[in-house]
């Protein structure tokens, strides 16, 4: 009886409902909605307890046991993502009380952010690939009412493209499940690497896997990101924020399980094409960060980095990469989440969206420009900030499979994440002050306080590498041994 | 059958991909649409088209069909009626707000 | 000027009640032959957007004075809330249970909790559609 694992999922849908209901007590909106959040961050850090204790955990709806019925499964991964998902919306939702304002608040802005958090929780813990669609689904509709919430003009605009491309990618992902399910019979994850394995991977199942390939990369930005930097640069701070936060990691997500679980028969196919997929994201997100003035098109090139920098752990796939990957991953979405924060406060003070246009930040606002200094360097990996660990751990892989273009192109898009940052950063904080006192707008402390909460997670998660690699190396060796996985679903507990 | 299903199929998807490559909106919409009844029938066919009996409890002496594409259409299909309602109501109001149902005039602004 | 509608009105009089009816016969057969909470659902929706369509929506609305955000929302709390109920009796999550009892006039009657599991699906189908048509009919 492992209910636990399902409340993840349960909670913010059960709560974001009855929000609905509670549509003009804004104020008891925003307790229950951080209340969520803070439950969801206790469940899984038991949940992180007793995984490290008893092994995966797997909750069988209905009782239907695998392979037949839906189910939930708890690994030490998914249950890592999920932990760092609700402690970024929680500190998110912080910075919306005082940002997104009371329209938004009005047209059922939290219960939708709920909604999404529910359907990224449920892409991480479920175990049957069709659920993963719905998911998907889930996550997307949530996003797609968060981008076009307010219905600015460019707003609109932005979002239409970012809906099709996903209605476009969601069918794709059918046709893909359509073509698996012909072929093995079978939709449980476990079960279908089960079957892979017995029958060898195949041509026909290459494809496939490389049409899963196309449909996660789309969703997570890798290499086909072309419709990324433009919705991710009109909605409102927090909405950017989440989106770049969360919702490209599920899909990196998905690539993750795909590709260590169930298409492994064919690294020098598959992985191969991924790692050149992601040297060319890496290539082309340094080439956008560079060539911006826009400081939301340069933090969504950001993104685009970083989707490339953790898919060359996936795509070298030995135990320490596997493990700089997660450690990355959860890195980044507390990172974005900060950048993204800080990029829109930086809009929101001085009205102007290019760089070369604000200056001298730091000393209207000391505590802001210092929260950009850390999350600058905190990016561009110096320890002891959290993208050290991630980093080093990854290089190291690519070392021992000795890919050392990827590696020198991995360490020079660090040096590239510094210098377009810190091109804001000496244009914008630094610099001659333009502001004069008295037009200085105030700092909200409501916008400041999760901006220092985020820098104090990713110092947090930097110093506390050590404390975390128990679960973290647990998480890698799960994904590198698959047997433990199938194991857990299918020995019929 | 399969065959003729399978081609069907093929006739759905380049209607599909012809609206889609249109500049109208409306017309990719209903590309998107026509996309989705291409794929359900897709995992209708590819799962096999009825072998046996119906599955249900009452009539299971003989040997039933496969029920689990069923269910997957069914849920595919409630996504996809609940996405294209939300995007005809988001490019009717992209239309009121901009004035434009034309993919080419929502390119955006040079630098912004 | 106004459109001459009489068989339309005449017509959805009578029609209206078969509808209602059809969906309920749908909704209960759902346990063991063909329909269910989502396709009752979907012909009680039909109901109401044939109400929308022959009296104007203020008419409809003095008749059903409900938001119908919130039946879809009541809908999802329902459906949510008997799968979690089996979370409480301490089975799997959305387990299911069934029991036969006597009932005075319907004599032997199969009683089983995935019935308001459907009532749940059927609320939120009405409430989703209904909700879908008036938000694209209502502004011009």
């Amino acid at each position: 009886m492992n209910n636990i694992v399902v409340l993840p999922l349960i909670l913010p849908i059960m709560l974001g409902v009855l929000l609905v209901f509670l549509r003009p007590y804004v104020k008891t909106q925003r307790v229950i909605s951080l209340l969520t959040m803070a439950a969801i961050a206790v469940v899984s850090m038991i949940m992180l307890g007793r995984i490290q204790e008893d092994g995966i955990m797997r909750i069988d709806f209905g009782g239907w046991k695998p392979p037949f019925g839906i189910l939930f499964v708890a690994d030490s991964f998914a249950v890592l993502l999920v932990l760092t998902t609700s402690i970024v919306t929680a500190i998110c939702l912080l910075y919306a009380f005082s940002s997104i304002g009371e329209k938004r608040e009005n047209m059922f802005f939290y219960p939708f952010v709920l909604l999404l958090v529910a359907g990224v929780n449920g892409s991480f813990l479920t175990g049957d690939i069709f659920n993963l669609f719905v998911c998907f689904e889930v996550m997307l509709l949530a996003s797609y009412v968060l981008i076009t919430l307010g219905g600015e003009k460019a707003q609109l605009r932005e979002s239409l493209k970012y809906v099709l491309i996903n209605v476009l990618a969601s069918w794709f992902f059918l046709v893909a499940l359509a073509y698996l399910y012909g072929t093995l019979g079978t939709l449980n994850m476990a079960h279908l690497a089960e079957r892979v394995a017995e029958a060898g991977q195949d041509p026909i199942l290459t494809t496939i896997a490389l049409l899963f390939l196309v449909v996660f990369a789309l969703k997570a930005g890798l290499l086909l990101f072309f419709w990324l930097p433009g919705s991710y640069s009109v909605p409102p701070t927090v909405v950017a924020a989440l989106f770049g936060a969360l919702l490209t990691k599920v899909g990196i997500y998905a690539l993750f399980r795909m590709f260590t679980l169930i298409f492994i028969h064919q690294p020098e196919v598959t992985h191969l094409l991924i790692n050149g997929m992601a040297g060319v994201t890496i290539f082309a997100g340094c080439l956008g960060a560079l060539a911006y003035k826009d400081v939301r098109q340069i933090v969504a090139y950001n993104v685009v980095i970083a989707v490339g920098f953790v898919l060359i752990g996936l795509g070298v796939s030995t135990e320490a990469a596997l493990q700089g990957a997660i450690y990355y991953l959860m890195h980044d979405m507390i990172a974005k989440a900060m950048l993204f924060l800080l990029a829109g406060t930086m809009i929101y003070l001085t009205g102007e969206k290019r760089f070369d246009k604000m200056s001298g930040l730091i000393r209207n606002y000391p505590m802001f420009g210092w929260m950009f200094f850390i999350v600058m360097v905190s990016l561009a990996g110096i320890p002891p900030l959290s993208g050290f660990v991630g980093k080093v751990l990854i290089g190291q892989g690519l070392i021992e499979t000795s890919s050392y273009v990827l590696l020198a192109l991995a360490f020079i898009s660090s040096v590239v994440v510094l210098y377009s940052l810190l091109r804001i950063f000496l244009n914008a904080i630094f610099g001659e002050t333009i502001i004069s006192i008295e037009d200085e707008k105030p700092l909200p402390k409501g916008m400041l306080a999760p901006i220092v909460l985020f820098a104090i997670c990713t110092i947090a998660l930097g110093f506390g590498a050590e404390g975390l690699s128990s679960y973290v190396s647990d998480a890698a060796n799960t994904l590198a041994n698959p047997s433990i996985y199938i194991d857990a679903v299918l020995s019929g507990k | 059958m399969e065959t003729l299903m399978i081609l069907l199929i093929g006739v759905l998807i380049a209607v599909a991909t012809y609206l889609i490559l249109s500049k109208n909106l409306i017309r990719v919409i209903l590309g998107t649409a026509v996309l989705s009844h291409a794929v359900h029938l897709l995992i209708l066919t590819i799962a096999g088209v009825k072998k046996g009996n119906v599955p249900l409890l009452k009539e299971a002496d003989a040997p039933y069909t496969d029920a689990l594409p069923q269910a997957l259409i069914l849920t595919a299909i409630v996504i996809s009626f609940a996405v294209t309602a939300f995007v005809l109501v988001l490019a009717y109001r992209t239309y009121q707000s901009n004035g434009i149902d034309d993919l080419d005039g929502l390119r955006g602004p040079e630098n912004e | 000027m106004k459109i001459n509608d009489v068989i339309l009105r005449t017509v959805t009089k009578i029609v209206i009640f078969i509808i209602l009816t059809l969906s309920v016969y749908l909704f209960f057969a759902g346990h063991y032959s063909p329909g269910g909470g989502f396709i009752g659902g979907l012909v009680l929706a039909s109901a109401v957007v044939l109400m929308y369509l022959t009296s104007d929506i203020e008419t409809v609305h003095k008749g059903m004075p409900f938001d119908f955000k919130l039946v879809a929302a009541l809908g999802v709390l329902i459906a949510t809330g008997t799968g979690f109920a089996s979370v409480i009796f301490g089975k799997d999550f959305m387990t299911q249970a069934a029991m036969k009892l006597n009932l005075p006039i319907f004599g032997e009657t199969e009683l089983a909790s995935v019935v308001l599991f459907e009532a749940g699906v059927a609320l939120t189908v009405v409430g989703v559609v209904v909700t879908i048509i008036l938000s694209i009919s209502e502004d011009e």
